[in-house]
């Protein structure tokens, strides 16, 4: 080095190995990312060769399941994961939106800490926690009570006939609720947060009652970011896999009544997977796993674009 | 409609104030309903499960079908095993990750990256162990303590590295910039000022991420798969809670259903501590700050 200074504190020459080394690892780190991405979808793929071979798409057409006849279709899975998953939005989503509008319009700070720690804890709650739950206090009290009363109230609609048995669709939809609300109300209270005050003080000095400024001011401003925050609540039901499992019955089929049982293609992985005897078998679980990648990767997708449009910096804060 | 359609009446106006107000209580009673289920399950884990929580609980092996007693130490030892191996996996790849995108990567690739991170985190976490079971259980041709680790590590990765790179851009520019002036190596810098600077944060995300993974199942269904018996060789099955918990929820015996209910309340215990530690931390840095 040709510089005038021989002192020590400076570096000693040549130490570029160390720096480029620590950023290539840095860069390899960061590029995992990716790769895990590829690896999941190319692995996923592998697994299912030989079912995505002998059954092309009509995989996802056939509702016949039946490993003893060895034939395999995903379609009584596929309903269940979009009937299960829509039910729950159809309750978290009203429920979620009304919590974010008290937390963020209504609430006094003593409040609404308390509430937004509860929210906080509900989304540690293990998924198997759930499912214990559902299967020892929620079900009986469904098959008791809830159904009992919806069959007799509402028993002319084709949704709410047939016998009851208490694990069910309507069951894991509700439990599926549960483990996405948190998820839904903080997202949909960081979309709310982002709507200017202006707007809010514009509509209460023409008059409108709070209500009023809700609807007009607050909730039409943020339709769209709500709506990415439902989405990103789908993406997360349509995966929810233990404690559907415990509570949807875990029954092949497709069936309009609520309360009949289904099966999700998340809770037939995890269910028959380690007793899959047969090469044909496993790969036909491994596409399931595939169809399911396919459609939260795209949910997801859809779910971020949205709610990038709508808070500019995503949904980063919320894992 | 007597008056102009201009001049709202009087009965419309209260009618206006009395719906605003029904909206209101609508609104507490919807939060109300949606917290209340966490009530409702630390009620019935506390009710159900804090009987069954004696020494053998905690010491002994779980007994054979059907017979009375016996406890879950091999799955509360598993769940610490995995633990501990997912952050061996997930704490490195997310850390440095975060470095990258904080400290070097150009907007543009940054933007992919997190947009990869955030997809990933939405991906089911029964694909994670789908995808561990045709990398690590085929080839070995065992199911292992270590392809449990693997697939929870795996789930960290993109946890970490987004809290990472939120922690490393807070730390003001102006600490790098003096350290640079300085002649310390770009690396030193980032290592020694930077992520120093950011310990308490990472480690939060870390707990965070660990707090997450300590309850997932799915993932390790077809990898750690779940023992009856101490496992003395990560190459070999290993129990865990989660997983204890679901085998003995769908069982048919009422002892294994108290026992499932202690082991919940074990493992929930353990996530709100884990949980704690991270607020307790966050608050100390808010008011450091």
């Amino acid at each position: 080095m040709s510089t005038p200074f021989s002192t020590s504190i400076l570096p000693p020459p040549g130490s570029k190995l160390p720096n480029s080394a620590f950023k290539w690892a840095a860069a390899l780190a960061a590029a995992m990312i990716v790769v895990l991405i590829v690896l999941v979808g190319w692995e996923l793929y592998t697994g299912s060769r030989q079912a995505l071979m002998k059954f092309g798409s009509g995989f996802l057409w056939s509702s016949e399941w039946d490993p003893v006849a060895e034939k395999y279709g995903a379609l009584p899975f596929i309903f269940g994961t979009l009937v299960s998953s829509l039910l729950a939005l159809a309750i978290a989503v009203p429920l979620g939106v009304a919590t974010a509008l008290f937390l963020t319009e209504l609430a006094p700070l003593r409040v609404r800490q308390p509430i937004v720690m509860a929210i906080e804890m509900l989304a540690a709650v293990p998924s198997v926690i759930f499912g214990m739950w559902g299967i020892f206090v929620l079900i009986p009290w469904l098959r008791d009570h809830l159904f009992v009363w919806l069959k007799h109230s509402l028993g002319f609609l084709p949704l709410f006939k047939g016998p009851i048995y208490g694990v069910s669709m309507f069951a894991a939809g509700i439990i599926i609720a549960i483990m996405i609300l948190p998820i839904v109300t903080s997202i949909s209270r960081e979309i709310l947060r982002s709507v200017p005050d202006l707007q809010r003080e514009a509509a209460y000095a023409l008059g409108a009652t709070r209500w009023e400024v809700l609807r007009i001011a607050v909730l039409s401003y943020a339709r769209r970011g709500l709506f990415g925050a439902a989405i990103l609540g789908l993406g997360r039901a349509l995966g929810e896999t233990m404690a559907v499992t415990m509570v949807i019955g875990n029954r092949p089929q497709i069936s309009v009544s609520l309360f009949a049982p289904g099966y999700t293609l998340a809770s037939v992985v995890a269910n028959e997977f380690t007793e899959a005897t047969t090469d044909l078998y496993l790969s036909s679980l491994f596409e399931l796993g595939l169809v399911l990648l396919a459609v939260t990767i795209l949910v997801n997708i859809a779910a971020q674009v949205m709610l990038k449009s709508m808070t500019g910096s995503g949904s980063s804060k919320v894992a | 409609m007597d008056a102009s359609p201009y001049l709202p009446t009087p009965e419309y106006a209260r009618w206006r104030k009395w719906k605003s107000a029904a909206v209101t209580w609508l609104l507490v009673a919807c939060a109300l309903a949606v917290i209340a289920p966490l009530f409702l399950v630390i009620y019935f884990l506390v009710a159900r499960g804090a009987s069954s929580l004696d020494w053998n609980f905690f010491t002994q092996l779980p007994k054979p079908t059907g017979e009375v007693g016996g406890g879950m130490a091999n799955a509360i030892v598993g769940t610490l095993t995995l633990l501990v191996m997912a952050a061996a996996v997930g704490v490195p790849f997310g850390v440095f990750g975060g470095i990258y995108l904080a400290e070097y990567g150009s907007d543009r690739a940054n933007n992919w990256i997190r947009f990869a991170a955030d997809v990933l985190n939405g991906v089911p976490s029964i694909v994670w162990g789908m995808v561990v079971y045709l990398l690590l259980v085929v080839p070995f041709k065992t199911f292992s303590a270590y392809a449990g680790g693997v697939a929870l590590g795996l789930i960290m990765v993109p946890l970490v590295m987004r809290t990472t790179e939120e922690v490393l851009v807070l730390v003001p520019q102006s600490y790098r910039e003096a350290a640079l002036a300085l002649g310390i190596a770009r690396w030193k810098v980032i290592v020694v000022i930077v992520v120093r600077t950011a310990l308490k944060g990472i480690a939060t995300g870390v707990i965070v991420a660990l707090a997450r993974i300590a309850g997932e199942t799915a993932p390790l269904l077809f990898t750690a798969l779940g023992n009856s018996f101490w496992s003395h060789n990560l190459k070999e099955p290993i129990s865990a809670l989660p997983l204890q918990i679901f085998a003995y929820s769908i069982s048919a015996y009422d002892d294994w259903h108290r026992q499932a209910w202690a082991g919940a309340l074990v493992l929930m215990a353990l996530i709100l501590a884990l949980n704690i530690t991270v607020r307790v931390m966050s608050r100390d840095r808010k008011s450091a700050s």
